[in-house]
């Protein structure tokens, strides 16, 4: 494939120097997320190798006390409400922009996909001296609206990109043989687009597991998540136990990804 | 063909959008929940910030009475004897309900040094003995200086642009007109400059890294090249905040990074690499090096390799045809990751703030540092509203560039 059959020795070359170059990009890209992860099961308080031996001590750290336990928990209990919010809205408005008739196409678009543009220092800040006005600051509400903003263009690009798949005939079928729309939907279309819907979900649900930056601003102590527990680790102590919660987030990651990936092959 | 045939025939278009109306209601009504929530989670939030650039009552709600005195003293700017009185009264009234503190910080964010002043004045204020002009000017002469009555005027207007113009380093003179602020206290062109230097830098960086990987994962054959995108959007996946960790722990002093270039004899002591320039740019190329990346790769999976088969055969060396027939192709590409990268590192906060030192932060630190540090509202309004203007018109950019949305990055 790289190769031609006639290839010189510089053509040789070349491709060996293009190979390499890749591996090490690659190696930058890869290898530096797991370095938390031998330094998690460390026994020794140090973040050099080589390793002092084997422990679960850091694990034990961040299962077992409450306050990671409660960031943990908080984190959860957002990003579940985000995601919800951000993939039923998010899907709606995906099937109402496939619709050729829709008024005002530009404009609407231009608002849907603004939380991918906007810095989000700007988006937290914002949200921090509004939603102080209406008494949502430091509650989950407050924050669970404001990461479900920020995750719903991914649901609608996805769904979107699903949607382009789906033949509309199918669902002018189901009308004309008497279906009312909300079952047509239910019935015909989402069955189709679910890969798509799942997919945006996913995206929606690390977005804001990992969000940090609009947390920050809006949640109080009672709101702390797992990034804001972190943040303050690598900021003001930096304790092991960080490698072993950045090693249990990154798994989640990689089962998000996996699970991403198995849905878009469907599709 | 109806959508052609009612554009010629006025009476058959008002038919069709009779007809269509219920559909067009169907969409706009299925659109509607997530537009309004986006109006209440960003809209109405960032237009309410950009509102405190221009709109800030802090001075005309602290000093009432002097601003109605001054709205009648239109002469020179240290103004006559019933102002005095009037600041007097407002200073020593605001020391009771704490927005004296306000007032100070106002005055001291355009003038420094001036908050001791303020609070002296109003600490010093006797219920027995009202200030007057010569009392006043007797306690402190601060109060006589044009300087000084030249920024309370302006700022019991509560619409202002003063805070816009500090954002860019100039502001009023007390001589009229704009200029310059004095010298060593304009800092915002150097951060600006700064964080479109780093964006760029990364930019850069993460092209010259992403073209040729991109361009190996669109030429591999497909199941090899699936399993290596697997490990370009995993890095892409994990938290910014694992990927920061990650960092911190690799470019210690005594971290893996110093270890692996000693015991490859490529330095002889121990760099630093945390908490400067040089640890940033690596943290940020690592984050942003996909975003650049893919948006190439789904361009270049686009073109046929015949082409360049056709190109040399026609008798192109592989430099030309590179140059000639490849790189055009992939243009919109190149330039929609490198947009999409720049744009993205101009709000870039968390790893600033970790792996950066004190002169790598970024406008976006600046931003979060006067609301939760310097309490200094419409600073910080300024600062976002001119990040936002750059942002946005390099997203049009953007969109104009690459067919808005036809990107596919993942």
């Amino acid at each position: 494939m790289l190769l031609s059959p006639y290839a010189t020795l510089l053509d040789r070359v070349r491709v060996f120097a293009l190979l390499a170059f890749c591996g090490v990009v690659l190696a930058f890209l890869v290898l530096p997320i797991f370095v938390p992860v031998p330094l998690s099961v460390n026994a020794e308080a140090f973040f050099t190798f080589p390793l002092a031996g084997f422990s679960w001590r850091w694990y034990d750290e961040v299962l077992n006390s409450t306050q990671w336990r409660e960031a943990i928990w908080h984190s959860l209990v957002i990003a579940i409400g985000a995601t919800l919010l951000s993939t039923t809205l998010g899907t709606l408005a995906a099937v109402g922009l496939n619709s050729p008739r829709l008024p005002a196409r530009r404009a609407i678009l231009a608002i849907l996909m603004a939380p991918l543009v906007v810095p989000v220092v700007i988006t937290a800040v914002g949200a921090y001296l509004f939603y102080a006005r209406l008494g949502l600051a430091s509650t989950f509400t407050g924050i669970i609206l404001a990461h479900a903003g920020v995750g719903s263009p991914f649901v609608v690009v996805t769904v979107s990109a699903s949607l382009t798949h789906f033949d509309d005939a199918l669902f002018r079928a189901a009308l004309i043989c008497g279906a009312r729309p909300l079952t047509a939907f239910r019935r015909v279309m989402l069955p189709l687009i679910l890969p798509g819907v799942l997919s945006g979900a996913a995206f929606a649900f690390v977005g804001s597991f990992d969000e940090l930056v609009i947390s920050m601003f809006l949640a109080s102590a009672q709101q702390r998540t797992l990034p804001m527990q972190m943040y303050v680790g690598l900021r003001e102590h930096l304790s092991p136990a960080i490698t072993a919660a950045a090693t249990l987030m990154m798994s989640l990651s990689i089962v998000l990804l996996i699970v991403a990936d198995r849905l878009r092959s469907r599709r | 063909m109806t959508e052609t045939a009612a554009a010629r025939d006025p009476t058959l278009a008002a038919a069709v959008r009779r007809a269509t109306r219920g559909q067009r209601l169907a969409a706009a009504g299925l659109v509607a929940p997530l537009v309004l929530l986006l109006v209440c989670s960003l809209c109405l939030p960032i237009a309410s910030l950009l509102g405190r650039a221009f709109y800030d009552p802090t001075m005309a709600d602290g000093l009432p009475r002097t601003a109605a005195a001054l709205a009648v003293d239109t002469g020179a700017t240290v103004p006559g004897d019933a102002a005095f009185a009037a600041l007097g009264a407002d200073l020593a009234a605001d020391l009771k309900d704490d927005t004296v503190f306000r007032v100070a910080q106002y005055l001291n964010t355009i003038l420094p040094g001036s908050r001791s002043h303020v609070l002296r004045a109003a600490r010093g204020a006797r219920a027995d003995a009202p200030y007057t002009r010569e009392s006043l000017l007797a306690a402190d002469p601060f109060w006589g200086e044009p300087d000084t009555w030249f920024i309370i005027r302006s700022g019991v207007k509560p619409f202002t642009s003063t805070y816009l113009l500090a954002a860019i380093d100039l502001q009023w003179l007390p001589t009229g007109g704009i200029g310059p602020v004095p010298p060593g206290q304009g800092i915002y062109r150097l951060i600006f400059l700064r964080t479109f230097l780093i964006a760029a830098a990364v930019t850069a960086i993460t092209l010259v890294l992403g073209f040729p990987l991109a361009w190996l994962l669109a030429t591999l054959p497909g199941t090899v090249a699936s399993r290596l995108i697997m490990l370009v959007l995993l890095p892409f996946w994990t938290s910014i905040l694992v990927r920061t960790a990650a960092w911190t722990v690799l470019l210690q002093k005594f971290g893996l990074l110093n270890d692996l270039l000693l015991w490859l004899g490529v330095t002889s002591g121990r760099m630093e690499f945390m908490y400067n320039r040089t640890g940033l740019l690596i943290a940020m190329t690592h984050i942003q090096l996909p975003f650049t990346l893919l948006p190439i790769y789904s361009v270049m999976r686009t073109i046929d390799p015949s082409q360049m088969r056709a190109a040399y055969s026609l008798g192109a060396r592989p430099v030309s045809a590179f140059l000639r027939v490849y790189l055009p192709q992939v243009m919109p590409g190149v330039m929609g990751g490198c947009l999409l990268t720049f744009i993205l590192c101009l709000g870039y906060f968390i790893t600033p703030a970790l792996v950066g030192g004190t002169a790598d932060q970024l406008i976006s630190n600046f931003i979060s540092d006067y609301i939760n540090v310097d309490l200094n509202w419409p600073m910080a309004a300024s600062l976002s509203f001119i990040l936002l203007g750059a942002t946005l018109t390099l997203s049009l950019l953007f969109a104009r560039l690459v067919g808005g949305g036809r990107v596919r990055i993942f």
